[in-house]
Formats: C-alpha cells, sequence, structure tokens
C-alpha cells in the first residue's frame, strides 16, 4: 500500500497522507487548522468563498487547500504571512457586502463568519460605498432566510444536489448580483431539507419557529434521541430554564451522520403545544373534573387490581422506551395477564409466532449504503426513515441497483432500477420469487402463493440483482407492516432472500418496536422473545372483547390504533380505560375514563433500541410540562400500589440494568415461516390508508405547529 | 548617653505643664475654622454629578417612539451579578424584540457594563438615585418600569450620552 501513502511536509511538520487527499483533509487530521466557509466534509469542494488560501512552496499565489490534492513532497504553509495575508484580504471583500446585524441576528455566538472575523477581520472597514441588499424569500415554514447576510459558500446548492437529490436552491445572476433562490417561488420540502440550516455558515437560512427567541451562548445543550423512526438519529436539545428552543444533529458517523430529519429537528414544538395535558383528569358522569396524582393513582391501581386478569388490557406505544416497555411488562405478569401488545399498526398477527426475536434492519445503518443491490417492499421509505432512505440514495449513487416493490409508486430522487407497483404487495412480490427461483421448485410455504404467478421482465431484473450483488438487502416497510396480509407478504419476502442470497430486513414502526419486542410487549411471548404458555389477545383481539379495564400508554385511538378499524368505538365500549398520555385528544375524552399526564421523551429518561439493535440511553432534557410525570415513574407507582414486587428502582438506570440482567444475550433471530400461506386474495387489495403521511405518524409530529405547515403535510390532509 | 535621656524627661515634662499636645489638636481646629465648609446639608443641598454617574436603569426609545433595545441579550450575558433576564420573540411587525426585561435591583452592583455592551444605547444607568421600595418584588425593574423611566428622563439621558459622546 505504500503507493498510496504520500508524504508532504505542512508548517514545517513531516506529515503522511493519502493519496488524492485535499490539503484541507490532511490539514484537519493533523489539527492545524485552516479557516473555511464552502468546504464541508460531506459535500462536494466548490473553492468558492476563497477563505482556506493557504502557501504552497512553488506556487506563484496562494493556493485554496480545499481543491488542492496532495503531491509527493509538497510543502503547505499554513500560517505564512502570505497565507495569512491571503485570508485576511479574503475577510476584508467577504464583510464588504455582510451587514452588521449581528446583534439580531440568530447565528451571533455561533457563526462561522462571526468567529473568523474576530481572527482575519479588520477592526475598521476601509469600505465607504453602498452595500448591497438581498430581499428574503420565503421558502417554507421551516427555515427563515434573511438573504443579505448570504456570502454564496453554496453549501445550501450542493446540499440539495448531493444529499437530498432534487435540487431546490440554485444561484442565479453572477458576480456582485449573485443570489440563492428557488428559480420559481416555491417552498423548499424535502424531510431532510432543515440540514441547512446547520451548513449555513452564517445567519442567511435559519431556523424559522426558532426565530428571535435564544442565543446560542445561553443555552444548555444536552444530548437526546430521536422518537420518530427506527433510526434513532442522535440529537443535542438546546434548553433554555427547562425549555426546549431548537434541536440540532448530533454527529453519529454509524447512524445519522450529520444529518436528522425535519421531523426530528421541529417535533418538539409539540411539547408546548396548548394539547398538553397538564394534570390527571377523571371522567364522572360524563363529564372530565381534574383531580390530584394520589387520587388518580389508586383509582388506576383500583380499577387494574379489580379487573380479572383475563379481562384486562395493556397497549403500549413502540414509542415507549425500554424501560416503560419492561415495567408495563413486569405489571402483567404481576396482575397475572398476557394482554399486552405494542403493535398498534399491524392488521395481520397470524404468523405471529414465527416473528424473528425482534424485527431487526439485516445490518447495520451505516452498512445500507454498501450495499450491492436493495429491494424495498411495502415502503414509502422516505417518510418512514429518511435516515435509512438518505443512505439507500447513497448506496443507489455508489452503483447499488435500488428496486421497489409496492402498490402507490413513491417519489425517490436517484435512479430507481425498477419499480413494481399498481398490484397488491403480494402479488408484487410473488412474482420476484418466481423470477428468483428460476423454475426451480418453490419454497413450500409460499408455493400456493406464487400460483399461477408469472415473472415480468422487472421481476427477472430485481431476482437478478439481488443474486448477483454480493452484498444485497431486502428491506420490509412499515406498510408492509401495516399489511392486511402481512404474514403473506413477509413469507414471500423470505422467500425471495432466501432464494437470492439477500439479507432480509424491517424497518420497524416507532423509535422501540425493537425494544417492545425484547421486553415482552407482546402477548405471545414474554421477555426475550420467550414463547409464553399461553399467548394473551393482541392489540386488535383486545378491542374486539369488553375487557374490564384497559390501560393505553402514549396511544391515541382514532390516529394510532391501524391494527383494527374503528379502534376509537371500541374503546368506548371497554368498561374502564385509562390513558397515560401526553396529550388530550377529542377521542381520548370520548373514550377514556381516567388520564394520567406523562412526558413526552424529551421529559423522561430512558433507552430506545433502534432497527439495528443498538441501545442508545438519554436523560431527560426538558422540565415537565405542568404535573406530567414521567411514564416509567407512574408505572412503578402504579406497581407500589398494586404490592407489586420488586417495583422500587430509585432511577431509570435502575429499571434498565434489571432488565439487561433478566434479558442476558439475545439475537434478533431469523425468521422463516412454517405455516403454507394461501392467497390473501381481498386482503391483498392496494389501499392508501395503509401509509401514514410523513408528519402523521405520532403524537408528537400531529402536533409540530411548524412541521403541520409544511406543503406534505398540508397535502396529505387533503387527501 | 545618660545626659541625652535626661534632657528628653526634661523636655517632656516642660510640654507636659505647658498643654503642648493640647495647643498643637487646637490648632488644626483653628485652621479649619478659616477654611470652606465641605458639608453639605442633604437632603436641601447636593454635590454634582458626573454626568457619568450609575444609577437608576433605564429603557430609551428613537425620537420616533420605537423602542431602541432588539433583544440581542448582550447586556445580559455581560451582567457580572446576573441582575439581568430577558426573553425574546418576533415582535407584530417582524422585528426582534423583547417579551420580558427585568433587572433585579437587588442583584445590580451598578457597574455600567450593560451599558457599555448595548450596541443600541437602549438600557442606560441614570443619575438618579434617590429611590426606594417599599413591598417585595418592587425590586424587579420590568420593561414596562425601566421604559417610563426613560421616557420620563429622556432629556436629561440625551444630554448626559451627548456631553459623554466625544470621550468615546
Amino acid at each position: 500500500m505504500s503507493d498510496d501513502i504520500v508524504n508532504i511536509e505542512v508548517d514545517g511538520k513531516p506529515v503522511e497522507a493519502r493519496k488524492g487527499q485535499m490539503v484541507i483533509e490532511v490539514t484537519d487530521n493533523i489539527g492545524a487548522y485552516v479557516p473555511r466557509f464552502c468546504y464541508h466534509e460531506k459535500l462536494s469542494i466548490a473553492a468558492n468563498c476563497r477563505m482556506c488560501l493557504v502557501d504552497i512552496e512553488g506556487a506563484p499565489k496562494p493556493i485554496p487547500a480545499c481543491a488542492q490534492p496532495i503531491t509527493e513532497g509538497m510543502k503547505v504553509f499554513t500560517k505564512s504571512p502570505r497565507a495569512i495575508a491571503a485570508q485576511k484580504a479574503t475577510m476584508e471583500f467577504l464583510l464588504i457586502n455582510h451587514p452588521l446585524d449581528c446583534p439580531i441576528c440568530d447565528q451571533g455566538g455561533e457563526c462561522e463568519l462571526q468567529d473568523l472575523a474576530m481572527g482575519y477581520g479588520r477592526d475598521i472597514s476601509r469600505y465607504n460605498d453602498g452595500k448591497r441588499v438581498v430581499k428574503d424569500k420565503d421558502i417554507g415554514p421551516l427555515i427563515s432566510t434573511d438573504m443579505t447576510r448570504c456570502i454564496h459558500c453554496t453549501r445550501c446548492v450542493r446540499f440539495g444536489e448531493e444529499i437530498q437529490g432534487n435540487p431546490q436552491l440554485g444561484t442565479v445572476e453572477r458576480g456582485e448580483d449573485v443570489k440563492i433562490s428557488t428559480y420559481v417561488e416555491q417552498n423548499v420540502d424535502h424531510e431532510l431539507s432543515a440540514n441547512i440550516i446547520d451548513l449555513c455558515p452564517v445567519g442567511a437560512l435559519n431556523n424559522k419557529p426558532y426565530r428571535y427567541s435564544a442565543r446560542a451562548w445561553e443555552m444548555v445543550q444536552h444530548a437526546t434521541v430521536s422518537p420518530h423512526d427506527c433510526v434513532g438519529s442522535n440529537l443535542f436539545a438546546h434548553t433554555l430554564r427547562g425549555t426546549i428552543k431548537r434541536i440540532v444533529p448530533r454527529e453519529n458517523e454509524s447512524i445519522n451522520e450529520t444529518w436528522i430529519s425535519d421531523r426530528d429537528r421541529y417535533s418538539y414544538e409539540a411539547i408546548y403545544s396548548s394539547d398538553r395535558l397538564t394534570v390527571p383528569r377523571v371522567k364522572e358522569n360524563g363529564e372530565w373534573r381534574d383531580i390530584s396524582w394520589s387520587d388518580a393513582l389508586s383509582l388506576a391501581a383500583e380499577a387494574l387490581g379489580a379487573a380479572d386478569a383475563g379481562k384486562l388490557g395493556l397497549i403500549a406505544s413502540s414509542a415507549a422506551t425500554v424501560e416503560e416497555s419492561y415495567l408495563l411488562s413486569q405489571l402483567s405478569a404481576h396482575l397475572g395477564t398476557s394482554n399486552i401488545d405494542h403493535r398498534t399498526g399491524r392488521r395481520d398477527i397470524s404468523g405471529q409466532d414465527d416473528d424473528p426475536v425482534f424485527a431487526g434492519l439485516g445490518c447495520a445503518i451505516a452498512e445500507i449504503e454498501n450495499q450491492g443491490a436493495v429491494l424495498v417492499a411495502g415502503s414509502n421509505l422516505r417518510s418512514e426513515a429518511p435516515i435509512i432512505a438518505h443512505r439507500l440514495r447513497k448506496a443507489a449513487q455508489s452503483g447499488a441497483q435500488v428496486s421497489f416493490a409496492n402498490a402507490q409508486e413513491y417519489e425517490y430522487f436517484f435512479d430507481v432500477a425498477d419499480y413494481l407497483s399498481g398490484k397488491g404487495l403480494c402479488e408484487l412480490l410473488a412474482g420476484v420469487v418466481v423470477a428468483a427461483a428460476d423454475g426451480a421448485a418453490l419454497p413450500k410455504a409460499v408455493a400456493g402463493l406464487c400460483d399461477g404467478v408469472s415473472a415480468s421482465k422487472a421481476d427477472k431484473r430485481i431476482a437478478t440483482s439481488l443474486q448477483a450483488a454480493d452484498d444485497a438487502l431486502l428491506l420490509l416497510g412499515t406498510i408492509a407492516g401495516r399489511h392486511a396480509a402481512y404474514s403473506a407478504v413477509r413469507a414471500l419476502a423470505a422467500a425471495i432472500a432466501d432464494l437470492t442470497g439477500a439479507k432480509l430486513g424491517f424497518v420497524s414502526e416507532g423509535p422501540n418496536a425493537t425494544g417492545a419486542h425484547l421486553a415482552g410487549v407482546t402477548p405471545h411471548r414474554g421477555i426475550g422473545g420467550v414463547q409464553r404458555k399461553t399467548p394473551g389477545l393482541g392489540v386488535t383481539a383486545m378491542l374486539d372483547s369488553e375487557l374490564d379495564a384497559i390501560l393505553l400508554m402514549n396511544v391515541e385511538p382514532d390516529t394510532d390504533i391501524h391494527a383494527t378499524a374503528a379502534a376509537e368505538d371500541k374503546l368506548a365500549r371497554q368498561k374502564y380505560v385509562i390513558s397515560l398520555t401526553p396529550f388530550v385528544s377529542d377521542s381520548l375524552l370520548e373514550c377514556a375514563d381516567l388520564l394520567l399526564p406523562v412526558g413526552t421523551f424529551a421529559e423522561t429518561s430512558g433507552t430506545y433500541i433502534n432497527a439495528a439493535g443498538t441501545w442508545q440511553s438519554f436523560g431527560g432534557v426538558a422540565n415537565p410540562v405542568g404535573e406530567s410525570r414521567p411514564s416509567w415513574k407512574v408505572l412503578r407507582v402504579l406497581g407500589n400500589l398494586l404490592d407489586a414486587e420488586g417495583f422500587d428502582y430509585v432511577t431509570s438506570e435502575d429499571v434498565l440494568a434489571e432488565f439487561k440482567e433478566a434479558l442476558g444475550d439475545v439475537a434478533a433471530g431469523s425468521y422463516s415461516p412454517r405455516a403454507k400461506l394461501t392467497k390473501p386474495n381481498g386482503a391483498d387489495a392496494p389501499s392508501e390508508e395503509i401509509d401514514i403521511p410523513l408528519y402523521s405518524i405520532d403524537g408528537l409530529v400531529r402536533r409540530a405547529h411548524a412541521l403541520q405547515q409544511t406543503l406534505s403535510a398540508k397535502r396529505a390532509s387533503e387527501r | 548617653m545618660v545626659g541625652v535621656g535626661c534632657m528628653n524627661r526634661l523636655v517632656s515634662y516642660i510640654k507636659t505643664f505647658a498643654l503642648w499636645e493640647l495647643l498643637q489638636g487646637l490648632s488644626v481646629t483653628l485652621r479649619q475654622y478659616f477654611k470652606k465648609s465641605v458639608t453639605l446639608e442633604y437632603p436641601e443641598e447636593k454635590t454634582p454629578q458626573s454626568h457619568r454617574f450609575r444609577g437608576l436603569h433605564a429603557l430609551r426609545r428613537y425620537p420616533n417612539g420605537e423602542e431602541r433595545c432588539i433583544a440581542c441579550k448582550l447586556c445580559e450575558a455581560v451582567c457580572p451579578a446576573l441582575a439581568i433576564t430577558i426573553e425574546s420573540d418576533v415582535s407584530d411587525d417582524g422585528t426582534r424584540r423583547t417579551s420580558r426585561y427585568d433587572i433585579d435591583l437587588f442583584k445590580c452592583i451598578y457597574c455600567g457594563f450593560c451599558e457599555e455592551a448595548c450596541p443600541v444605547d437602549a438600557i442606560v444607568e441614570t443619575r438618579i438615585h434617590e429611590y426606594h421600595m417599599e413591598a417585595p418584588g418592587e425590586n424587579i425593574m420590568t420593561k414596562d418600569k425601566l421604559l417610563a423611566i426613560g421616557d420620563k428622563y429622556d432629556a436629561m439621558i440625551s444630554a448626559d450620552k451627548a456631553a459623554d459622546a466625544k470621550y468615546r
């Protein structure tokens, strides 16, 4: 490998670097800072800000470090008088047109231009002519613009082209008149678009909901994890006096790189929405009344304790943390019931005994971009997990054959090899199975499903690409998970994976479906996926029967339960419904009897396990709203009131430690269908209903004001 | 050596009987008696004040009535006693404004850093130093109170600012 090593000298120090690296990468690696605005690790090189000019021996003029590949024997001086003079001159030119409005600029205090102006700027301007003024643009409800501040680094333009894939911003005109523009008036509405706020080195693009509400230096930064998808993007919450003011990405190369979805960034608004439940409430003779926590808890304990074990139901959401899931599971064990479930979206649980221990992604998130061929079935991936969709786009760009199979067609901003659509998911996948078998015998489980199905050319292309690639992946999305014939869909997907040698992965619903499975929040399996002797009722069965008491944890009947139709009416029929919820909704007021206010992800400490099986713990970051309490504390006290053993945890870490001990070493396990499946017929009809729009997936995003103003949300509500 | 000791004792003996120390003290009194008096009959009489005197705070407006403060929070950041609390928001006309501006007079040490930090000359310390509080909570100068002081003493503040301008 010695050919790949190049020896150069930086500021007199000999450095070994990889061939093909740019000077700035080498200087960054050894910690010799070179100022820059347009250069960004994750974006292509533009070399248009000219701030990173360095002195290179033998070069007639200073050269931009970001665009200069290293050569053997190169001598770079980052701090020579010529380099510094060049950088200072660049700064003087940049500041000619930059307004002096730092005191009202939201970027003030964390501005790259401000910081570098301290080091490279003159204290007095020599420029006496008129400054340029650029009209601000309305590019949507998420991003505010102050275009006069723009220094034309084009990071946002390159982000659109290279990361989003649908360039929405570009430059118009040239020279002094150059502007960043949307060409025609339009919103920037990609699901990752708000990352340009972090990319913008000045205050030209900023966070609209956060506008003018705080300053960078007065906020406290807390690490947390996204509660919206199975990726578990790493976030920083910035709080001022206990209130979240904004969310920014926390770099984690193996999960979200430096990006987060707009959903992760703006959903915090819901924490302070007027829908928050702030005190416990009870329904008496049809009237709602505020009560104290102690009364509320004893009412809840009474209702749960008095119910017959078989006539008791516990429904959690997949947004419950590991700790909450474990406590709920322990509580169900104490109450002697197996009627516990979190799969509020799964219509078809007929194959549940074949479930893997948890539905994993099949590979690490970062590995998705190294796949040679990917088939994504039953998924609106950009909406379900924007970060996975981004990784998939990277795979496609490096040459992977990425195909989709779904009843509806969704837009992807890369070259899609094949898109199977227009028919039911089972039918689409059956074609690929037949193509993959290529005349050989079909696996027994799915033979019946493939009866009379012939492979189209596209099916054959997909099967061949999956077979030919060294690393191939078949991803089943949440649309598949909500499919009325999920067991058939899954069996077909497994058959394709089996026949082509591809890995089978699942995009699960919510941030912690994995944790809920491991903690035994399923009617058929206990902690660690151990089969229960007597399986209990699933969500649909619970709602269809008449129970004495039902406990809902962060579940809204009308919008979160897709497993069965008319969940609201069915819940209203139950004798006593207790709801642990951060939000009040009309549907809850209609069907619940007792509402206990609990905290959102930001107000509780806990752990999420993402689809790739990564455990990520986080602390509470914001002060609780009203009298709301973390769910795990509520469950703990309920346990005490019901005389459950061992419910004397002091911190959520205690709960986690106990759970880890109880769990031991558990692998995701694999899935292989045992029963022979027959054609689902009617259940396979394409239906738009099972796709949940981008900004409707959970209670938080549904109440985030800015997200609801976006075009995607408006289009979804018109649907 | 013995002779010097005897001499000193004799001088001291004579001084004692001649009331020498008393006369020395009274001579100071006599000198002060003919000097100009420096005592003032406060509050009827007052000492002259510098235009830089740092007393009670005020928030200023522009001549057209627009608030000067732009909620940049630099005063809050620079305040060594953490006496200033600001909340900011977008105002109705889209500008950056404070929705809360509190100064706790019990915490304030009247260092004048807030005035120095202000990029728009909004927060100032006036010459007013004769004020008192009667009820708990009156020590918190809210935005309304500060603006009212600024409005009332606008002429004085402007004159002081003008007097100091040439030294800046």
